[in-house]
């Protein structure tokens, strides 16, 4: 089943529908309730590799529903330390739960202080 | 400016039911109300219905109704009894597909042509470009609605609400219509789909549609699903029905397309000439059926590829929920339309292994 709208209030966001969760150095990717609603059924993740460099507003990989492909966007810069191999195998879980079960990737940051640039959850929902 | 689109009668249900609604061909129409795969698979395992109003309806009348027909489809219809229909296609002169379509041969000499939504205006002026004066058109697409019921429980579905005394639905044979009272609704009854499924398309007059459309979801217990465009699509490509404006346009031909044995030569129609041609010397490239090896989906417009080069491009892609690969149709030459070929597929810079494939890609087992 669909998660329900929500943008958790602990996560900061990119403006193409991407949240980060940052833990010391190290932050998880994902994306919004609303890129996955606006996508539809995920039926298929891209990753990158484990080891590879993602960039700031850069792709680092794709998302796909039965109707359309999206690149999935890197909010911060860094290097990726582990992909959501749940996610590779059901890519319903990015509809199910985006904030959760659903992440993408994790990735240790170039620069931690990076995030504050990002929008909070008040500062996102108000680009929908 | 694009125009604001068009609303079916059924419009007010589609979003009660909380359906995601996308402009297609000028309509306003469901692409899913639960999820594509979802309904996919209610169609597949029992049934879904399908508002699919949007579609065009022809009656052609008159003395002249069938030599118009005769000249302007590339089928025989002088092979169809009263009741029975045919799948067929309105050619131009280069023997390209101007539109496919379904023509049925009504009681009291009514031929009914049901035609592709974004191709009415089009169709219509071909026809009328005949200019045949003992043969009457009329679109009667206003007035018409149209509802799909299209799944293995379909036929035990609607015995519950079709009239007594009349022989059982399921009796009726694929590409026949009947005239019947379907839940309180007096409809035209096809049993033709697009979905592989066995099932029924059911028109009616607009002003009623509602009626029928409650009239069959009231049947729940069968498991019926109201099903949207998305499904509608992804149930059409894993059986490799084209859909024209992408599989089929009207710089191709129904022989390249691999649809020749809908046609019927030896008569002469609109385009038969270069039909004739292509029977006897064959084509230069034909439409394949292409199954992704690895895990990836191919789309419309990506690239085919042969020992690196560039031979072709997909026409319709997606990922089969039934078969959980990635499918696709698409024109290549001639020499790589043997099915066990394996070509591969620019998949966003990715080369991924694709072989060519007989249609239909899934196939219900016996």
């Amino acid at each position: 089943m669909p998660a329900d709208e929500s943008y958790p209030a602990d996560l900061r966001y990119h403006h193409d529908h991407d949240w980060v969760r940052v833990a010391g150095d190290e932050a998880t990717f994902g994306i919004t309730w609303h890129a996955q609603d606006a996508l539809g059924e995920v039926v298929f993740f891209e990753p990158p590799t484990v080891g590879g460099r993602v960039e700031a507003d850069g792709s680092y990989g794709s998302l796909e529903s039965v109707k359309a492909v999206s690149d999935v966007i890197a909010p911060l810069a860094g290097t990726v330390t582990a992909i959501n191999d749940a996610v590779v195998e059901s890519p319903e879980l990015v509809n199910e739960a985006p904030y959760d079960a659903g992440w993408l990737i994790r990735v240790k940051l170039d620069d931690v202080a990076a995030v504050e640039a990002l929008l909070d959850a008040a500062a996102y929902q108000a680009t929908l | 400016m694009a125009p604001t689109p068009r609303k079916t009668p059924l419009h007010d249900r589609h979003v009660e039911l909380g359906a995601r609604m996308v402009d297609f061909a000028g309509w306003e129409m469901p692409v899913y109300y639960v999820g594509i795969n979802e309904e996919h698979r209610a169609v597949r395992a029992r049934a879904g219905l399908f508002d699919v109003s949007h579609m065009g309806q022809f009656e052609i009348t008159g003395t002249g109704a069938e030599g118009l027909l005769r000249k302007a489809l590339a089928s025989d219809i002088d092979r169809l009894d009263e009741g029975q229909a045919q799948y067929s296609f309105l050619l131009n002169a280069k023997g390209g597909i101007i539109d496919d379509l379904i023509v049925y041969k009504l009681p009291n000499k009514v031929w009914l042509l049901v035609v592709n939504a974004g191709n009415i205006a089009i169709d219509l002026a071909h026809l009328k470009s005949f200019k045949h004066r003992a043969a009457t058109i009329t679109d009667v697409s206003d007035e018409t609605a149209m509802i799909a019921l299209q799944g293995p429980v379909a036929m035990e579905l609607l015995a519950d609400i079709w009239p007594k005394k009349t022989a059982a639905p399921e009796t009726g044979k694929p590409f026949t219509i009947v005239e019947r009272v379907v839940a309180g609704v007096p409809s035209r009854v096809a049993y033709t789909g697009y979905t592989g499924e066995p099932g029924v398309e059911i028109m009616c007059a607009a002003d009623r549609a509602g009626d029928l459309w409650d009239g069959i979801l009231a049947r729940r217990e069968h498991g019926v699903v109201p099903s949207g465009l998305g499904a509608r699509d992804t149930l059409r490509l894993e059986v490799g029905y084209p859909l024209h404006g992408h599989d089929i346009n009207p710089k191709t031909t129904p022989i390249e397309a691999s649809l020749g044995r809908f046609v019927h030569l030896g008569r002469e129609f609109m385009g038969s000439d270069v039909l004739d041609k292509q029977a006897a010397k064959g084509v230069k490239r034909r439409l394949v059926g292409l199954k992704i090896v690895d895990r990836a989906i191919p789309r419309e417009g990506y690239p085919i590829l042969s020992g690196g080069e560039k031979i072709g491009t997909i026409t319709s892609g997606t990922l089969s929920p039934s078969i959980d690969r990635g499918i696709g149709l698409g024109y290549v030459p001639e020499m790589f339309a043997k099915p066990g070929t394996v070509l591969q597929v620019d998949i966003r810079g990715r080369l991924r292994d694709a072989e060519v494939v007989k249609l239909p890609f899934y196939k219900k087992e016996a």
